[in-house]
């Protein structure tokens, strides 16, 4: 705007503007002076180079996730098949189900027992169990029940795999039972499905969301509270003073997270007492078990949020950076979205946020009862993460201001 | 300036140098100063005062320089030297959401005080600050703020006081009780290096450092300055120096 006082009293403004109203209350609406403050504005947003990746990469990211990573209907779930009859009928059936496109045997179990374990540890989401005398039952007419049991405790990501198989049974074995078989072509199915959904048997959602939102609730709180620790002396200008004084940056580090840990665990009071109480949640496992796995994602999250306000260089930027760690954490845990319906890409991504573990580890002891050596394989990938991200703050903590 | 025996110097630290995306803010300084003495740090802003004060304290790290403060390796024993150093930051740098006590009893804490309550207490009469004590310190004014400042440096009885332009935006009235207080201080012994823009307080320094483009320019007691510039008031002297150090700048600039 180099409009001078000169140019101002030969040609009126822009906007019109008379110069000697200038000084008047609520003189013309001035074209120049919003220019101005655009201008102004677009200088800023473009030094703050933070929230101008903010801008193009907080829609980019929305994009790629929702668009390639979600997929409402997982389909290629992990199945445990217990075949105790390998006849022509049973193998028939084996390939129907899993044409249906939903089901991949991942594990061929020698017994029931052992599939429910598989069950339990979640690392398979169906069993299907077929009886001895399967063929034979069914030449005879007698309709034998396959036993399929679904890990319910996410109820969603099973519902439509549930559904296929309601549907598929009258025509699994019609391309089998011709020639003299043929007068048993069914008008029903010549076997029985038996679903049965364990650990959450009415197929509730919110036995889910429960868990779930003890999570996100937890990772944006700790998240965000200890991402403005460090910056906030810094913007306030007490960090100078700080450094001068003898104390060690991992001193500041556990003073600095500690008291969150608390507020972190009278959240949670809140939460478990609404579960408990308002929605009916189930706890079957271990209360101590469960206070002690969120124990360690809140430290977990608590790094990820000191790491932050060292990198961050004011308290905006910390912001920023929170909602970047919380997207991908809402979204790649498994709690919005089946975690099995996404690529392996995102599926890897999620393996690395201590939210999808999290979401594990406590659907497993509400709902599942599991003790501490079932949740294992979900606890160390939390300390590593917790372990990692300190390392790294630690790192970027200087005890200088170089 | 005739040299004091290199053992009983407070600060004596030679060739500090300090490099910024290779401009050097601080270029060869050389800092020797007597236990008890008040050197007032004079030069305009951007000069490398703040930097080298920071240097002092350990809160940057030199590029290079060697020497010792209060007889502890500058370099490798900047840990403990901190224990001894009172350093009051030019910007206002305690809580403001905390009261006068509780800054005061943050800062006893980390620097382990046997006896804080004591400590505060007595810290808290000598600069009148007893009876605002449940102040928050967001609430004062500029003057008390700087009282509360030096409070929290003098908290831990250090040897060494690096103040950094401690006085900016404070009334006539409340500077010259600050100068007091601190000569007070010198008189037990307190080595004091000050930096400021006031020549009335250059006047009531021991020794004077003018420093431009990180470079010192020139050194000794506000009298032997003044002698040597053949009378000239401090300011106008400041002035010049400045002059002839930005074109000396320029020259090298070009050549």
């Amino acid at each position: 705007m180099s409009a001078g006082p000169a140019a101002a009293q030969g040609t009126p403004a822009l906007g019109g503007c008379d110069p000697h109203a200038v000084g008047e209350r609520g003189g013309h609406f001035s074209i120049a002076r919003v220019l101005a403050v655009l201008v102004k504005e677009f200088q800023q947003v473009l030094r703050d180079r933070l929230t101008f990746a903010m801008a193009i990469g907080v829609p980019v990211m929305q994009l790629v996730l929702f668009g390639y990573a979600i997929n409402n209907d997982p389909k290629g779930l992990p199945t445990a098949l217990v075949a105790y009859d390998n006849g022509p009928l049973a193998r028939s059936l084996v390939a129907a189900i899993q044409n249906t496109g939903y089901f991949h045997i991942t594990a061929q179990p020698a017994s029931e027992a052992q599939a429910e374990r598989l069950l339990a540890l979640g690392e398979v989401q169906f069993v299907i169990a077929i009886p001895p005398d399967f063929s034979r039952r069914v030449v005879r007419g007698e309709k034998p029940a396959v036993l399929v049991a679904v890990d319910a405790t996410d109820p969603s990501s099973a519902s439509n795999a549930i559904a296929a198989l309601g549907q598929f049974g009258n025509q699994a074995l019609a391309h089998d039972l011709t020639g003299p078989l043929a007068s048993l072509q069914p008008r029903e199915a010549p076997f029985e499905l038996r679903i049965h959904r364990r650990y959450n048997p009415e197929g509730l959602t919110r036995y889910n969301i429960v868990p779930g939102l003890i999570g996100t609730i937890l990772t944006m709180t700790m998240v965000m509270l200890t991402s403005l620790a460090m910056t906030r002396e810094r913007e306030r200008g007490t960090l100078e003073n700080l450094l001068a004084t003898p104390v060690r940056p991992f001193e500041v580090m556990v003073g600095k997270i500690a008291p969150y840990v608390l507020i972190g665990y009278v959240q949670l009071a809140v939460i478990l007492l609404a579960a408990v109480g308002l929605f009916e949640v189930p706890m079957v496992g271990s209360l101590a078990l469960l206070m002690g796995v969120i124990g360690l994602f809140m430290l977990a999250n608590l790094g990820v949020g000191f790491t932050f306000s060292t990198l961050a260089r004011n308290q905006l930027q910390a912001m920023q950076m929170t909602f970047f760690f919380f997207l991908p954490s809402m979204l790649l845990s498994g709690f919005m979205f089946p975690y099995r319906g996404m690529p392996l890409w995102a599926q890897w991504l999620g393996e690395v946020l201590p939210l999808t573990h999290f979401l594990r580890a406590v659907r497993a002891i509400m709902l599942k009862g599991a003790g501490l050596g079932e949740i294992m394989t979900n606890l160390w990938p939390m300390a590593l993460f917790l372990l990692v991200v300190g390392a790294l703050a630690l790192k970027r903590y200087r005890q200088t201001l170089d | 300036m005739n040299a004091p025996p290199a053992q009983a110097l407070a600060i004596n630290v030679q060739g500090l140098s300090k490099h910024y995306g290779g401009r050097a803010v601080v270029d060869d300084v050389t800092v020797q100063l007597a236990p008890g003495r008040i050197c007032g740090f004079l030069g305009p802003n951007g000069s490398g005062k703040t930097t080298t004060i920071r240097l002092l304290c350990g809160l940057l790290t030199a590029d290079a320089g060697s020497g010792t403060c209060l007889g502890l390796d500058f370099v490798t024993q900047a840990r403990q030297i901190k224990r001894q150093v009172g350093y009051m930051t030019q910007r206002f740098g305690l809580y403001e959401d905390l009261s006068i006590r509780q800054n005061l009893d943050f800062i006893g804490r980390l620097f382990g005080l046997p006896e804080r309550r004591q400590s505060v207490d007595e810290t808290l009469e000598r600069l009148g600050l007893s009876t605002r004590q449940q102040q928050l310190a967001g609430t004062l004014s500029g003057g008390w703020k700087q009282r509360l400042a030096l409070a929290a440096c003098l908290l831990h009885t250090p040897r060494l006081l690096l103040l950094d332009e401690p006085t900016a935006g404070v009334d006539p009235k409340a500077r010259r009780e600050f100068w007091d207080e601190i000569h007070r201080l010198a008189a037990q012994g307190m080595t004091v290096l000050v930096s400021t823009h006031y020549m009335d307080e250059a006047e009531r320094c021991h020794e004077l450092m003018y420093i431009a483009n990180g470079r010192v320019l020139t050194r000794g007691s506000p009298t032997q300055i003044r002698e040597q510039a053949g009378g000239a008031s401090l300011e106008e002297i400041f002035i010049r120096l400045i002059a002839q150090a930005d074109a000396e700048k320029t020259r090298e600039t070009l050549s």
